[in-house]
């Protein structure tokens, strides 16, 4: 499994302005006087992998959060200008529509990145707000303005649907304003409450509904009739594109390719060891000040295991993923609810199956929850 | 060695729920010496656990008391409706009884069946007003409601307080006095009676015995009459009730048996004990009660069918009057179906088996038996609703009656009015014992009783009034067998036999309950209750929508991975009807909802 031409590289940001209130990733607000040591920190992590020969050249490098475009851009492309990359490679920003300016998009193409990926969640003030997002529709349509302007070819818009007192109308509006800016790519994800945060304690107070199952089904589909119908084209659950703007980074993960993760907090997958590193930038930091490795853990998979990810991730995308041939039972009753098709040797979700992905993996992926054939609990 | 007869008196006590009758066992073995007052705990002879938490007799106990020249054996009887075949054979091994009566409150209903037993026996009663000293207790109404319902003369009347111990000695030496010594020849062929067994971990089978003919010595080479096995007397005793052995025991004297028996059907209540060398007849023993309430009893964790089933022997060897037999049922799995004498029998049942056998257990609602007559002129009994045969192969349901009496102070006879007929009764005569106590009598399903009869009738009267019925035989009722439906499947679990008018309620019910307990699956699942086909209820769990993970940040495949390992793990705890995947716990959780 795994493409070997593709290799990620993913650099973890973790400073933000304001977090968000359904954010549960290792982010935060009152640290940025440590960004110089953490993009130090960073690029000696990158060289010593590249001595330790786990880093050739990358095919996509894609800096997240955190809010990336917080930093300073020097700092940023510091950290890009250590890592080799292959020719043609995919290299990635995640902005935010309030600390991104047209300085720093240009810092960025001229550094080398050649993908910006916006996060805008709504076009609906009412429901950024119950996001706890600080940034306005005009902030974002600036800054797609400042996209187009500099030259970026490849772009993406994040949106997340599903919100308390989010219509099925605002929803719709929201994906009608954005494909008006015609972006190449689309990522829509469905809204969810992740244990500490500031939303998971309004929905335990009763301050908030949790998001609902039917509603966000509802919302997909109509998200997905509107950017089919814009030419933009599905190819994994959360992700739709005009051909050929497919986001490379994305895909490595679905497809079994290798990547490191740069960074605290951060995952990496080489020589069929899953890793992540120490959660805070300070312990990051110190990690690699003392000439350390930052991992704060890892995994091996055996042979089940990494048959049960393969498909997980790979059923994901349009390709669908490779049928165990003990599972054609499972597969024939997934296709009489209609769930999944066989397109020879791979079943493929269908529309109605990439909401229920989940059921549907438990079901095709004979191996998870396979006894251990090694020790360790 | 042996006690003349004449020095003996052997005893019951008869008493309603809380009228008093521990507090005067107890008094009785603080007068006669036979427990040091340091000793004394309160309420001595309810030795279970649950006896002494509920306050009520369970088991039949007995104790040997010395008053003066003579030795009095107290037979302890149970005092709740459930339990009138323990009183049964209790008086069985008595020559009287003291009916102790609450002189606050009067004679309630159970007492007054457990007296007309004990007439019927032949037994003297010596009739005893308690807690005389309450300022409420009004003892002439009492005694002159004794009279009118028993015939026994006011005037002798005992009054008494168990509490402080006014009157119990001269109550001591009433019964000496009125209720005669027992007969018996100790020259002839040993016939002793087992009115009580008892297994016990360490020593087997101990049974409580009356000697009536002969002589019961230790070490003597026995015949149990009914099972013909030879087992030998390892040890006899009496209880005083510390256990003390004893060499022989009489004519006349009560006491226990330990013979190396090990099984629950070698040494049955009603059973005489005979010496091997010189067998006797037996005696006339008494009949084995009928189970009346049935359920299914299922562990709730599978692997306990075995430890079930083995609780299931060991209780059934102290108390013989439950049934049990394995079924399987698709909802629930192994286990057995139980008949018991009554709800309250079913409870202490069932509380004992997840008790002391550390068990945890799921009941299908309680079903009574019913007679079962077929297109094709057969009679079946059935005791599980779901064994009930088809629609069209029904010709009639006959369920069982009984004559329900209830005594009550007259104030709340409309509220009891209002419940019986609700329930189906028809009454057949009220009648006041004194200005404000009458007696109410209605015939009823046993069905309607079995369910929370009990409860109201204590609710809607705030406790006083009392109940007792008798079976009456079956009759033919408009019975339906209500199913519980899954998706086009039957469970067999809920389905239920109730009155007509009463299967939209239940199946509603079972319906609504079991719709918010079914997790969505893949397809829309209806689920529907029915009778004989036809739909009266009908809910639908709509096909889950979403369940995707939208996104796998950062390239973190590992939480993604155990999350789905979790499901994949929630499925293997999934039963599986027909197509449709239930928690194992939903059918246990519509059920304990239903208590």
């Amino acid at each position: 499994m795994g493409t070997p031409s593709q290799f990620g590289v993913y650099v973890h940001i973790p400073f933000c302005a304001e977090r968000c209130d359904y954010c549960a990733f290792a982010t935060w607000t009152d640290r940025s006087q440590l960004a110089t040591a953490y993009v130090d920190a960073c690029v000696a992590d990158v060289t010593r992998r590249y001595r330790e020969g786990e880093l050739t050249s990358a095919t996509s490098v894609f800096f997240g959060g955190g809010t990336p475009s917080l930093l300073d851009p020097g700092l940023l492309l510091r950290i890009l200008d250590a890592i080799p990359l292959a020719p043609g490679a995919e290299v990635t920003v995640e902005c935010n529509p309030d600390s991104v300016d047209s300085a720093k998009l240009r810092s960025y193409r001229a550094g080398g990145v050649n993908r910006v990926s916006l996060g805008v969640q709504s076009m609906d003030p009412a429901v950024l707000a119950t996001l706890g997002r600080t940034h306005d529709p005009a902030g974002v349509e600036r800054a797609i303005g400042w996209i187009g302007e500099i030259g970026f070819d490849s772009w993406n818009v994040d949106l997340i649907y599903g919100s308390a007192g989010e219509s099925l109308p605002s929803w719709s509006a929201t994906v009608e304003r954005v494909l008006a800016f015609a972006p190449p790519h689309v990522s829509a994800y469905a809204l969810s409450v992740e244990p500490g945060t500031r939303l998971a304690e309004r929905v335990t107070r009763g301050s908030a509904a949790p998001p609902d199952d039917d509603d966000q089904a509802l919302k997909y589909e109509r998200a997905d009739d509107l950017l089919t119908a814009a030419g933009l084209a599905w190819y994994e659950i959360s992700n739709w594109a005009r051909p050929g703007f497919e986001c490379r980074h994305n895909r490595c993960y679905w497809e079994g390719g290798e990547y490191l993760g740069i960074g605290c907090a951060a995952h990496g997958y080489t020589g069929g060891r899953r890793w992540w590193t120490v959660h805070s930038p300070e312990r990051y930091i110190a990690a690699l000040a003392h000439g350390g490795s930052p991992e704060a853990g890892d995994e091996r998979l055996d042979a089940a295991q990494a048959r049960a990810e393969a498909t997980m991730l790979a059923i994901r995308t349009k390709q669908g993923a490779m049928l165990d041939p003990g599972r054609e039972a499972a597969a024939a009753q997934l296709v009489d609810v209609g769930l999944v098709s066989r397109e020879r040797d791979h079943v493929v979700l269908t529309r109605q199956g990439r909401l229920l992905a989940s059921e549907v993996t438990v079901r095709l992926a004979p191996d998870l929850l396979a006894p251990r054939t090694r020790d360790g609990g | 060695m042996a006690i003349p007869l004449e020095r003996q008196r052997a005893v019951s006590i008869i008493a309603h729920v809380d009228h008093g009758k521990s507090t005067l066992a107890d008094r009785l073995l603080e007068i006669c010496g036979a427990v040091e007052a340091r000793d004394m705990r309160a309420q001595y002879l309810d030795s279970m656990d649950l006896e002494r938490e509920r306050g009520i007799t369970i088991k039949a106990q007995n104790v040997r008391l010395q008053h003066g020249d003579h030795f009095v054996h107290l037979i302890d009887t149970p005092g709740h409706v459930d339990f009138s075949y323990e009183v049964s054979r209790s008086l069985a091994a008595c020559e009287g009884v003291v009916l102790l009566v609450d002189a606050s409150q009067g004679i309630e209903a159970q007492t007054l069946a457990n007296c007309y037993l004990a007439l019927e026996n032949d037994l003297t009663i010596v009739a005893a007003l308690n807690k005389i000293d309450l300022p409420q207790a009004d003892p002439d109404r009492v005694a002159g409601e004794i009279e009118r319902v028993l015939g026994l003369p006011a005037h002798e009347c005992l009054r008494i307080s168990a509490k402080t111990g006014a009157g119990v000695p001269e109550l001591l030496d009433a019964v000496i006095e009125r209720v005669p010594p027992p007969g018996g020849d100790p020259d002839a062929p040993l016939q002793a009676l087992i009115f009580d067994s008892i297994y016990d971990n360490y020593r087997g089978v101990i049974s409580s015995v009356r000697v009536v003919n002969g002589v019961l010595t230790s070490g003597a080479r026995l015949r149990f009459v009914q099972t013909g096995k030879i087992h030998d007397a390892e040890e006899i005793g009496v209880r005083t009730p510390k256990p003390v052995a004893v060499a022989e025991l009489g004519p006349g004297e009560v006491g226990y048996l330990i013979a190396g028996i090990k099984d629950v059907g070698q040494a049955r209540v009603g059973e005489t004990v005979t010496e091997q060398a010189r067998p006797a007849e037996p005696l006339a023993g008494y009949q084995d009660p009928k189970p009346m309430v049935f359920c299914g009893l299922y562990p709730v964790v599978g692997d306990d069918f075995a430890d079930l089933r083995e609780a299931l022997e060991k209780l059934s060897l102290n108390d013989s009057s439950f049934t049990y037999e394995p079924e399987t049922s698709g909802a629930l799995g192994f286990g057995f179906r139980c008949g018991f004498l009554g709800l309250l029998h079913m409870e202490i049942v069932r509380e004992r088996l997840e008790r002391e056998y550390d068990l945890e257990l799921v009941a299908t609602a309680p079903n009574v038996e019913y007679r079962v007559h077929t297109t094709g002129g057969t009679v079946e009994v059935v005791d599980n609703p779901s064994a009930l045969p088809e629609a069209s192969r029904l010709e009639a349901i006959e369920e069982p009656y009984v004559r329900c009496t209830i005594l009550t102070p007259a104030p709340y006879l409309g509220t009891l009015i209002d419940l019986c007929e609700s329930r189906r009764g028809e009454q057949k005569g009220i009648e006041y014992l004194s200005t404000d106590r009458a007696e109410l009598i209605y015939e009823l399903p046993l069905a309607e009783i079995v369910l929370d009869f009990y409860d109201q009738l204590k609710s809607r009267t705030r406790g006083y009034a009392s109940l007792d019925y008798d079976p009456l035989g079956y009759r033919v009722s408009n019975l339906v067998k209500v199913d519980v439906l899954l998706n086009a499947q039957q469970v067999d679990a809920f389905s239920t036999v109730v009155h007509r008018d009463e299967a939209y309620e239940y199946g509603r019910r079972m319906v609504d309950r079991l719709r918010e307990l079914i997790p969505r699956q893949l397809f829309d699942v209806p689920i529907q209750a029915a009778v004989g086909g036809r739909i009266i209820a009908r809910e639908t769990v709509k096909a889950k929508r979403k369940d995707v993970i939208a996104k796998c940040y950062g390239g973190d495949v590992t939480r993604k991975r155990k999350l789905l390992e979790r499901q994949k793990e929630g499925k293997r705890r999934m039963k599986q009807i027909g197509t449709v995947e239930v928690p194992q716990d939903a059918f246990i959780r519509a059920l304990r909802l239903e208590d």
